[in-house]
């Protein structure tokens, strides 16, 4: 006997179908069923006055499992991930070992299997060991589940290297991942430059060390042919650049995260290490073009680049201290509470960016509420009111910048396969 | 005369009235180094402990001597002596002390924040002495008692701080400082030197040494790092001493008479300062160490004395 459920009465928002109206979604066996009456036994699942939408998807995250099982694991991450509303993730290369090899992709999906909650997406090394040196294994790599290369965490230095790794990889359909960040010039800064890095007299990396690289990267796609897309875009000029890239019809994408969206490099004045990450927290100026890139489509998706680490390697000397934060569990009320509540980008675009348009940029399924898909599914309490505390978290590691904030909106529940997920 | 802060951090947070207090409370203690006893009862029984991260003889004694001349206990605890040098961390080292009931501690420290840091974590009063690239509080407030002897206020008087901007802690921590008392700062060295967006500090730029000591009525030299070769920032010591370093020559052509010439020390001779200029009629550098004892005797005793011990 099939086993149905019915979310009943939610606001459903599908922006891949063109949808935003009150409807029932039945769910048969774990996958979104046709419009029509709903069988008798149904169990029903009242989500009146709340909002129904595809599940989340987060395309860059940090799961650290193998080799730093002491920020995060996948079973933690993924715990984390469906807390927040995601019902995929896709996690970066740079563990212990490196996710160079197959048996690194094979052992990330057999935990994903035995202790995951959501959908796990291994991307691979561009390059053997992240060392920019030499292409890792990309073929066998994308036929054990990879669905992007990445060296994210550093940035492929060698032009030349980076354009055979376009190359490669064109057969296979999967977009390179650049984290674009010119070593040289952001030469170990710790924060933006600016005038508040003048005022705290900490070393800062220019907003150039991110538009130089994107520059580059937009240049080799355009010559290869490639998809290359650009993470955690933060500064006007490379909003610009991909602007102006995809009028030319270049085969570039971007995303933001939530923080790059809502927090200036005035909130490093804290010292606070949990306002470190890379890239740095940038201008006014900056975040105002993110925001609008965001609201154009040159930036195509909102992904956190949840970055697990231990208290200890984020309380101490903000120089010392470890880049990134944590993102997975407040990202998607921070977006509702600082972005569509004051009315700055529209509920629908949010979505959007968060289901049908990261699914688009890695081929991935899901991302709509098309009858026949895996009923991946988040509910969000748009009106729902909570505060930031990171000792309650799934994941393993609470180094977050939003700790106490008080934030209206957030995901209720998380459906993966048709079953509510539990945390 | 109100000052009712745990600790000194920075010369940013502080108002001018705040700035002044430091200065005359500094100023009255000043004789003590006169004294034949140089001891007084105001800290006795408490204890301050010097935690200093980074190399420092004139900025620690000077604290040591402070505190001795107060009757307080001091300990001094260098990173290169202790657990930090096993791998203990910042944070943990903290702890450890502040569970020895410290009443103050002194905190010296490479990173940018790290006084910060420590009084986020500790009960007890923290005094920035250097952190960083960041301020260095306690300079500029003897630099600031230098000033006013000599010049006999501050208002209005124009200064001129020439070197690598960039790197100094003690440049910061005087534009803050000088700008709330009405004095007008010129910043001056080569680009690379000069940080981005110091304009919004407040103060003026200027890239030649001639045009930035015109009309001052003082020149704050600062030390150059030997290591700023590495990054590119300048070509040589030996270029550098040529357009930046200060010599008698340019002084009288370019400078007033009655010019003030201060150095935070150590002085590198010959490259920031010729050694006529450092030891010459302008120089104040001496006095600026002599004022360093108070100043410290006057931090000490605004955050860890009692106000019966204030009028000792």
């Amino acid at each position: 006997m099939k086993k149905t459920t019915i979310l009943k009465g939610g606001r459903v928002i599908d922006p891949a179908n063109g949808v935003d109206a009150v409807q029932d979604i039945v769910i048969t066996d774990g996958r979104i069923a046709a419009a029509g009456p709903a069988p008798k036994g149904a169990e029903i699942i009242d989500v009146a006055g709340k909002v129904v939408c595809p599940g989340f998807i987060d395309i860059h995250v940090h799961f650290r499992e193998p080799g730093f099982e002491y920020k995060e694991t996948v079973g933690t991450g993924t715990r984390a991930a469906a807390a927040g509303g995601f019902t995929a993730v896709a996690c970066m290369a740079n563990t212990q070992p490196v996710n160079d090899n197959r048996s690194i992709t094979d052992y990330i999906l057999a935990r994903a299997k035995y202790e995951g909650v959501v959908r796990v997406y291994p991307i691979g090394a561009v390059t053997k060991g992240l060392e920019g040196k030499q292409l890792s294994e990309m073929a066998e790599l994308a036929e054990a589940g990879c669905v992007a290369f990445s060296d994210d965490g550093k940035c492929v230095m060698d032009a030349n290297l980076y354009r055979r790794a376009m190359e490669y990889t064109l057969p296979f359909g999967t977009p390179i991942i650049s984290h674009a960040e010119d070593c040289n010039l952001s030469h170990g800064g710790a924060m933006n430059e600016g005038v508040v890095s003048t005022e705290l007299g900490l070393p800062a990396q220019s907003a150039l060390a991110e538009d130089v690289m994107v520059a580059r990267d937009i240049l080799l796609a355009e010559l290869t042919g490639a998809h290359v897309h650009i993470a955690h875009i933060s500064t006007a000029g490379a909003v610009r650049l991909v602007r102006e890239a995809k009028a030319r019809g270049v085969r570039v994408t971007s995303e933001v995260t939530p923080h790059h969206l809502v927090l200036t490099d005035g909130a490093v004045r804290s010292f606070d290490p949990n306002t470190k990450m890379a890239p740095p927290l940038r201008s006014k100026r900056d975040v105002e073009a993110v925001l609008e890139g965001l609201s154009d489509g040159t930036i195509d998706c909102i992904a956190t680049d949840h970055a697990p680490h231990a208290t200890s390697e984020k309380e101490g000397e903000f120089d010392h201290s470890a880049f990134g934060i944590v993102g997975l569990e407040t990202a998607v009320s921070v977006l509702l509470d600082r972005l569509v509540k004051p009315g700055i980008v529209p509920l629908t675009t949010i979505i959007k960016r968060l289901t049908a348009d990261p699914a688009r940029l890695l081929n991935l399924p899901g991302g709509s509420l098309t009858a026949g898909a895996a009923a991946d599914i988040t509910v969000l309490d748009l009106d729902a009111e909570i505060t930031v505390q990171p000792l309650k978290f799934r994941s393993k590691s609470r180094n977050t910048p939003f700790a106490g904030w008080k934030l209206t909106g957030a995901p209720i529940m998380t459906i993966v396969d048709g079953a509510v997920v539990t945390v | 005369m109100g000052w009712t802060r745990k600790d000194l951090l920075t010369m940013r947070e502080l108002d001018a009235s705040e700035i002044v207090t430091l200065v005359d409370t500094a100023q009255s203690l000043e004789e003590i180094a006169t004294r034949e006893i140089k001891k007084v009862p105001a800290l006795r029984g408490k204890t301050i402990v010097n935690l200093f991260y980074e190399n420092s003889t004139r900025t620690r004694t000077s604290f040591e001597i402070a505190g001795k001349w107060l009757s307080a206990d001091v300990i001094n605890f260098s990173a290169s002596g202790s657990s930090a040098a096993k791998g203990e961390s910042f944070v943990d080292t903290a702890k450890n002390i502040e569970a020895m009931s410290p009443d103050v501690v002194v905190v010296r420290h490479s990173s940018s924040g790290a006084s910060e840091i420590l009084a986020r974590q500790m009960r007890c009063s923290i005094v920035n002495a250097g952190d960083g690239c960041h301020e260095h509080p306690t300079q500029a407030l003897l630099d600031l008692l230098t000033i006013r002897e000599r010049k006999g206020r501050f208002e209005g008087l124009q200064v001129a701080i020439v070197g690598d901007i960039a790197h100094s802690r003690v440049a910061r921590s005087n534009i803050h400082a000088m700008r709330k008392l009405g004095m007008t700062v010129t910043v001056a060295g080569p680009p690379t030197l000069i940080p981005p967006f110091v304009g919004e500090l407040g103060v003026k730029v200027s890239h030649k040494l001639e045009d930035a000591i015109r009309d001052v009525d003082v020149i704050m030299m600062l030390r150059l790092q030997n290591e700023r070769m590495d990054g590119g920032l300048i070509p040589s010591l030996r270029e550098y001493s040529r357009y930046w370093g200060l010599t008698l020559d340019k002084l009288a052509k370019h400078a007033r008479p009655d010019v003030l010439i201060m150095h935070p020390g150590p002085v590198n001779r010959g490259v920031e300062l010729s050694p006529e200029v450092a030891d010459g009629p302008y120089s104040v550098i001496l006095d600026q160490v002599a004022k360093g004892v108070a100043v410290r005797m006057g931090v000490l005793i605004l955050l860890a004395g009692s106000k019966a011990a204030a009028q000792a």
